[in-house]
């Protein structure tokens, strides 16, 4: 159930998607990692503040924002929701 | 500034580290273990606060906790981040631990675990303390700690730090890691292996200094070894402001980590995906998760809080209610201690004879002292505010609602905190800095906050603007507005140098933003008062002794040379004060004071600006503290010193005030010059003070002084000039 890869920016609300590749500065990228964003991690998105450009990340339980700056340089393949979201 | 611990005889003092992620819980279980007991100080060489208590266990005795900064990793870019690792691996100058307890939220186990390997990695003695255990169950997790503490090799507890569960079992669990610090030490099963990381490590390894290693055995040095060398090679590069570090040690992992660029191998990448891959292996065996993350509480209240429109209202709104009470709340306590100060000035005066020591003490001592005392309400009230904001995760939200203004301006998201408190006392402003980790955006937004129309101008422009106004003309509404010009005119200027300087002094690479949102939690109130008030005690202690230096030296250079050493005059006729009158007295001494020879020397200066002589004295006097302004032209227009801003009598003297040419000096066009003057001028020395406490150099308030000052000159100098063209007077 893998599609094609993308950007993280490009993800919809409730979007879960599996980590292909980072980019970007060294400290930036190794705090992503260090906060557990590897390949292979999923992710789902939480909230896109389209007004502040800023993008909420559910990341191995814990919460992570974002700007969609940033999230261009995040390499994903998007994973077909396995179950709706009965509260949305 | 830290003080060292009375040895006890003969006897090694027992240290144990807190360490953990931030937003776990780890201040309200240190707050909860030492009690009372907790002092703060800070770090050598950075300003990063240090918390240390005293702990009682039943079999090892006293001993010392040391809650060690939050942090992600060890890994480090900044000499503050360098400091987790230091006080950890106890790297000189600071002390080695017997223990490290690492806190660790339950609920987020996997990347609370990251930082728990790299703290076993180093080889002490570890014990892993699972803070919010009360919330597993909601959020239908379990762990067991037996399992977790043997896949580990060593200990681990399961606690609540608010509500005191599982305190003894901590308890007993540090005394006996202590008492058998072997039960409490692992190996690390983890670590890549690999022919190209296992060369890097064993090379980095060698370039290691001595100073760093426990020195105690062959075994042990070698493992602390591996891990620092491992600890180097991710936190080493050619843009890292890391201190201290050994320029063979720094040669080394710059070579190897190009070397690995060109193999087309990322060191980072393998390291932290092997903790990684052991944590996600090895976690069946103590953890089960048989739901989805549950935060559905903290979603449903974001969805308001972080709402594009409603969020930044409610947002606005709580601001306002901070600002306002800033003003109106520590208003009273000010004026307690404005007269508690004279009070006990007055008494001292009436009790020592009359002469240079009385003056000292009153003018320069207790003055001094006052004038750091006022500011505590402010201050105290401010980290109330800021406490209660970190204690409920709300700060991270207020980064993430004001990410894109703060970004267009250079500025971080949370300098909207510090700059709004700005416009109420730029003190506890720049204290308030600490919030941001990164040194570049809290000297950014440290620079600017004085820029912000503070609460001490408003004297100044309120005898200003009453002087602008003619006698008996009451347009109320007319004053009404001008102030507010001045405050939209100061944010202007003060968002406008923001973005200057980020984009040229401060300019760094475009910092990305990186977040945790943690879910709310109910805030520990017991936590947030010690924070404030320790906030507030470091203030009193570091920045009082600065500004008491600076108050005396004011006082010296308006006082001397005494009036009688200079004057002509029969010394009958000078010690006859209650005759000839004390205010033509004070007057006279003033201008004959250093102070009012600077003055006259500085006239040419500011001569372009429609200032004269004794407008120059008044703006020395407002170096010390704007207010004093109106105190000084008080003493220099030959009136009583406590006459205060509101007195018709200043306003009609300062309105008839006449050039030597007999032309009016406080023109409308020289009162809005001076009002531009004194807004963007650094006519504060506690600030300056606290500028030079925070940043830990002279040469940061030099600068803030010097660019304040010449902006201010010359935007009064186009107001002045500028004016006089289009034929204003």
């Amino acid at each position: 159930m893998i599609s094609s890869t993308r950007c993280l920016s490009d993800l919809a609300i409730g979007d879960t998607a599996c980590l292909v590749d980072l980019d970007g500065e060294r400290s930036f990228k190794r705090r992503l990692m260090e906060l557990g964003m590897l390949p292979g991690t999923l992710i789902r998105v939480i909230r896109r503040a389209e007004v502040g450009g800023v993008l909420e990340l559910e990341v191995r339980r814990s919460r992570l924002s974002l700007r969609m700056g940033e999230a261009r340089g995040i390499l994903v393949h998007a994973v077909a929701e396995p179950e709706p979201d009965p509260s949305r | 500034m830290i003080k060292s611990a009375p040895k006890e005889a003969a006897q090694k003092r027992i240290r144990i580290a807190l360490a953990g992620n931030p937003n776990t819980g780890k201040t309200t279980l240190f707050n909860r273990l030492t009690g009372a007991r907790a002092k703060v100080g800070n770090y050598p060489g950075v300003t990063v606060d240090r918390h240390f208590g005293e702990i009682q266990l039943a079999h090892s005795g006293r001993a010392e906790l040391q809650d060690v900064p939050g942090t992600y990793s060890l890994s480090a870019r900044s000499a503050e981040e360098q400091l987790a690792l230091c006080a950890i691996a106890g790297i000189p100058p600071l002390e080695r631990p017997d223990l490290v307890v690492v806190v660790l939220d339950a609920t987020q186990l996997e990347r609370n675990l990251y930082l728990a390997l790299q703290v076993i990695e180093l080889g002490l003695p570890v014990l892993l303390a699972l803070n919010m255990f009360d919330r597993l169950e909601p959020e239908q997790l379990r762990i067991d700690p037996k399992a977790l503490s043997k896949t580990l090799g060593v200990p681990a507890v399961g606690l609540c730090a608010q509500t005191g569960l599982g305190m003894s079992e901590l308890l007993s669990a540090m005394d006996d890691a202590l008492v058998r610090p072997e039960s409490a030490r692992a190996s690390a099963p983890w670590l890549p292996k690999g022919q190209g990381i296992d060369k890097d490590l064993e090379a980095i390894a060698k370039c290691i200094p001595g100073a760093w290693l426990p020195q105690e055995s062959q075994a042990k040095d070698q493992n602390r070894k591996q891990a620092l060398a491992l600890w180097a090679l991710l936190s080493i590069d050619e843009n890292d402001e890391l201190e201290g570090i050994p320029l063979d040690l720094r040669q080394c992992v710059l070579d190897r980590r190009n070397a690995a660029t060109a193999d087309n191998r990322e060191t980072d990448k393998e390291v932290i995906r092997a903790r990684y891959e052991w944590i996600e292996a090895s976690a069946p065996s103590f953890l089960i998760e048989s739901g989805d993350a549950g935060q559905s509480w903290t979603d449903r209240v974001d969805r308001i809080l972080l709402h594009p429109a409603l969020g930044f209202g409610i947002f606005l709104l709580l601001m306002g209610v901070v600002f306002q009470s800033l003003f109106t709340w520590a208003d009273p306590a000010i004026g307690w201690i404005e007269s508690l100060v004279g009070s006990v000035g007055g008494f001292v005066e009436s009790q020592l004879p009359t002469g240079l020591f009385s003056e000292l003490i009153v003018s320069g001592v207790i003055e001094g002292v006052g004038s750091v005392l006022v500011f505590l309400p402010q201050i105290l009230l401010l980290f109330f505010f800021i406490g209660l904001m970190e204690d409920t995760g709300y700060i991270a939200r207020v980064a993430f609602i004001m990410d894109r203004l703060m970004k267009l301006l250079g500025l971080h998201g949370r300098a909207f905190v510090p700059m709004l408190s700005g416009y109420a006392c730029a003190v506890p402003a720049i204290l308030g800095t600490r919030t941001m980790e990164r040194r570049r955006d809290r000297m950014l937004t440290m620079m600017v906050v004085p820029l912000m129309t503070c609460s001490a101008r408003l004297p100044v422009y309120g005898l200003l603007i009453a002087a602008l106004v003619p006698p008996g003309d009451n347009r109320s509404f007319t004053q009404g507005l001008l102030m507010v010009a001045m405050y939209l005119f100061s944010t202007v200027i003060a968002f406008i140098a923001a973005a200057v300087l980020g984009r040229t002094l401060f300019k760094g690479p475009n910092v990305p933003l990186l977040l945790e949102m943690p879910p709310y939690r109910r805030p520990h109130f017991a936590s947030v008062l010690r924070m404030m008030l320790q906030k507030s005690s470091v203030f009193v202690r570091e920045a009082g002794t600065v500004i008491m230096a600076c108050t005396i030296i004011m006082w010296a250079l308006l006082s001397f040379p005494r009036q009688d050493q200079v004057s002509e005059a029969p010394p009958s006729a000078v010690q006859s004060e209650q005759v000839a009158g004390a205010e033509s007295q004070s007057g006279l001494q003033l201008r004959q004071s250093y102070a009012g020879r600077i003055g006259r020397w500085m006239e040419p200066t500011i001569e372009p600006l429609g200032f004269d002589w004794k407008i120059g004295i008044g703006l020395i006097g407002a170096f010390a503290a704007r207010e004093v302004f109106v105190s000084t032209l008080a003493i220099v227009y030959d009136l009583s010193e406590d006459e205060d801003e509101n007195s018709l009598a200043l306003r009609d003297k300062i309105r008839n005030e006449r050039r030597s040419d007999g032309s009016k000096l406080y023109t409308p066009l020289v009162c809005l010059s001076l009002m531009v003057f004194f807004a963007l001028a650094c006519q504060c020395m506690s600030t300056l003070a606290v500028v030079k406490r925070e940043t830990n150099s002279y040469r940061w308030p030099a600068f803030m002084f010097a660019y304040m000052t010449v902006l201010a000159w010359v935007a009064s100098f186009i107001v002045y000039q500028g004016g006089k063209l289009i034929g204003f007077s």
